[in-house]
């Protein structure tokens, strides 16, 4: 019944306290988030219709509401409810009162406003972000954003306002809002490889091989995607250009066997998989041509799921069955300095946080036979081995995936036999479903 | 879906044989290979005579084995065949359908019976006929093994039943076979298809250490993607955890 304490460090996000009790696993609390921090307290205005085009009012709605949902999930800011904004919309740096927005109820910090028009097919968003509090210098950004005039353009210019916002308050981190998840669909009859916007916005599907796919890895340059898919001989890696659109050869993931579970390195130089080929399922690394095979690790079991240190490039994580149970090991990209993270329970579909300091991966520390136990998301600090369970009580829960701001993670949930991808501050709140067609599994989150 | 494929279309051939059949002769009945006269009831022992074809539908060229039985006749014989013995066994090579009908006569009257082969030419080419005894042998003679909790491990009782695999194996030489490794619904799709690629791989050295040629074996893992089973108990994940044998075409 011993209480433990535990502090964990987060980028960007202060400190999390968590108290649990080992013997009362269901007790859990959740106390004192961005301690020591406040967050920003920002305020999206609604933005001001410049034309007259019937357009105009539609896709208004639509960049308002992304904006606004962008900034929310950004994980970053305390954001102004609507319902306490001043009444007036300003369209420029003349209209807009800074005082109106300082004071109760709004009491923002930044405000974001700006001006849209559509005309000739264009869409024009004039967008200002100001520093209320600075009166004598207050602008932080103003640009100029043109598309077509569509809804998907609409969209795409709020995610890249919310993402000019994120970078300048952020800490320098780029946003996440013009990142895709690529993840796997049944929706099709088949398990196919799909892709959406991070926020479940345009999902649309991507290969069309009608047979079982698996473990979509999108490249850091977002031109590949590396996959397992089934076929005659077992599974094989494939590859399927994102430019192109259709497979391409990777014949380092073609043999007899299953070569399944790819990831990249950062620098798009090496691809890492799990293959049986030489007879027990090993972590095998290759170029990212597919040349230079090489096998890396040697342990009775399967070894499946590595990642790479994507700060490094120079370790690998991954799951291993050696002592039965597969456990999350790291080791280096020769083989050598194998590390043993996890100390019970099945843990698995290991996910490398772009700082290189933290693991995510999915655990389930009573798995067992007749043991019900829980699979959900857990955070690993990696050098000092201290855990935070970031899912509870909700489904089982797996193929954690971050985010490339470090501060979101997308995972999988099945509740009661329908799963869907979801997402996450890598604190666990504000957690959004994103996927509700068919069952949606394995999401990976693009690089940029 | 391939085996549900292969099950579907054999219901469908069936289907459309007992309709074929039923178009061309007006007495035959289901099963249309036997047909079993009734008996004539008068005071001396009427003749009954019952007549089958094993198998009934076959591709050119292929053997059938006829079977028939008579009482109460003095003689028998079978169109197209001539006399025969009041009982007895015969193998044709029909080349197009047959109908093989049977009279009996005896001192009561007479009886007749049919078996109707059907011929399919040229063989079908989704589910040849031949394959499609050699599924049922096969079935008969080659078992799943079973595993335990996330373990590859060969067990006793699925050690037992793979020796009897390996001898079924020996003794057909030119059946080669496709060893699925299958994995229970829990823990993580990429971890069971490596784990279902090791108990595959189990039974497979299993049977290559019995004697089977490995060049007859192809292995491929299905981890939990294709389940024989889908509740959330015990005895399905039971039924989840094997190492499933099929016939390789």
């Amino acid at each position: 019944m011993k209480p433990r304490f535990r502090l964990f460090p987060q980028a960007a996000i202060a400190f999390i306290l968590l108290f649990s009790s080992i013997l009362h696993a269901q007790d859990w609390v959740h106390t004192g988030t961005n301690l020591g921090q406040d967050r920003i307290r920002l305020a999206a205005a609604e933005f001001k219709p410049l034309s007259v085009d019937p357009q105009t009012p539609s896709l208004k709605a639509v960049f308002d509401a992304t904006l606004y949902s962008d900034l929310s999930a950004a994980g970053i800011f305390d954001i102004v409810s609507r319902s306490l904004a001043p009444q007036a919309n300003p369209g420029t740096p003349q209209e807009i009162n800074l005082q109106q927005w300082a004071e109760a109820p709004a009491n923002a910090a930044m405000v974001a406003f700006g001006s849209l028009s559509a005309s000739g097919g264009r869409l024009t968003v004039q967008g200002w972000l100001f520093d209320v509090r600075n009166t004598a210098n207050p602008q932080v950004l103003g640009k100029q954003y043109t598309n077509a005039a569509s809804q998907d353009a609409a969209r795409l210019i709020a995610h890249e306002f919310a993402d000019d916002i994120i970078l300048r308050l952020g800490g320098g981190i780029n946003g996440i809002a013009e990142t895709k998840i690529y993840f796997i669909s049944t929706r099709t009859g088949s398990k196919e490889i799909w892709c959406m916007d991070y926020d479940g916005q345009n999902q649309h599907q991507i290969t069309h091989l009608g047979s079982i796919s698996l473990s979509p890895r999108i490249a850091p340059d977002n031109s590949r995607l590396a996959f397992a898919s089934l076929g005659r001989d077992g599974w094989a890696v494939r590859m399927y250009s994102l430019d192109l659109g259709r497979l391409v050869a990777f014949p380092a993931g073609v043999a007899g066997g299953s070569n399944q579970s790819p990831a990249w390195s950062a620098d798009g130089a090496h691809i890492a998989f799990s293959s049986s080929r030489s007879g027990d399922s090993e972590i095998w690394l290759a170029d990212a041509s597919g040349g230079n095979l090489h096998r890396l690790t040697n342990f009775k079991g399967p070894n499946v799921a590595p990642t790479f240190n994507p700060r490094t490039n120079g370790q690998i994580a991954w799951a291993g069955g050696r002592t039965g149970e597969p456990q999350i090991y790291t080791m280096d990209l020769d083989g050598g300095n194998v590390q043993r993270l996890t100390d019970m329970g099945y843990a698995v579909s290991p996910s490398w946080a772009p700082n290189g300091a933290l693991l995510t991966f999915s655990w389930n520390r009573k798995y067992g036979p007749g043991d019900p136990g829980g699979q959900d998301i857990y955070v690993m600090d990696i050098a000092s081995l201290r855990w935070l369970q970031v899912t509870h009580e909700a489904g089982t829960n797996d193929y954690p995936s971050w985010a490339p701001d470090g501060r979101h993670i997308a995972f999988e949930r099945n509740i009661g036999g329908h799963t869907q991808i979801w997402t996450m501050l890598a604190d666990g709140t504000q957690q959004r479903q994103l996927t509700a067609a068919g069952n949606n599994t394995m999401p990976n989150w693009s690089w940029k | 879906m391939n085996r549900q494929f292969r099950a579907l279309s054999f219901v469908v051939l069936v289907v459309v044989m007992v309709a074929v059949a039923g178009c061309n002769k007006k007495k035959a009945s289901t099963p249309p290979a036997t047909a079993t006269a009734p008996p004539v009831s008068t005071p001396a022992a009427a003749p009954v005579a019952q007549i089958t074809a094993t198998p009934n539908v076959i591709s050119a060229g292929d053997q059938v084995v006829l079977t028939w039985r008579t009482a109460d006749a003095t003689s028998v014989s079978i169109d197209g065949i001539g006399d025969v013995p009041t009982s007895g066994v015969k193998t044709v090579t029909p080349t197009e359908s047959t109908s093989y009908h049977l009279v009996a006569r005896g001192e009561g009257g007479s009886a007749d019976a049919t078996a109707r082969v059907t011929v399919n030419a040229p063989p079908a080419v989704v589910v040849p006929s031949t394959t499609a005894s050699l599924d049922d042998e096969f079935k008969a003679g080659v078992q799943d093994a079973f595993f335990d909790y996330d373990t590859y491990d060969i067990r006793a009782d699925a050690q037992a039943v793979l020796v009897r695999d390996a001898s079924f194996l020996v003794a057909h030489p030119d059946i080669k076979v496709v060893i699925g490794g299958y994995c229970d619904e829990r823990g993580s799709s990429e971890y069971n298809l490596a784990l279902g690629q090791n108990r595959a791989d189990a039974a497979k050295n299993a049977l290559v250490a019995a004697g089977v040629a490995a060049s007859r074996i192809r292995v491929v893992s299905y981890g939990k993607e294709k389940p024989f089973c889908s509740e959330s108990t015990e005895e399905c994940w039971q039924q989840n955890r094997r190492a499933g044998f099929s016939l390789d075409r």
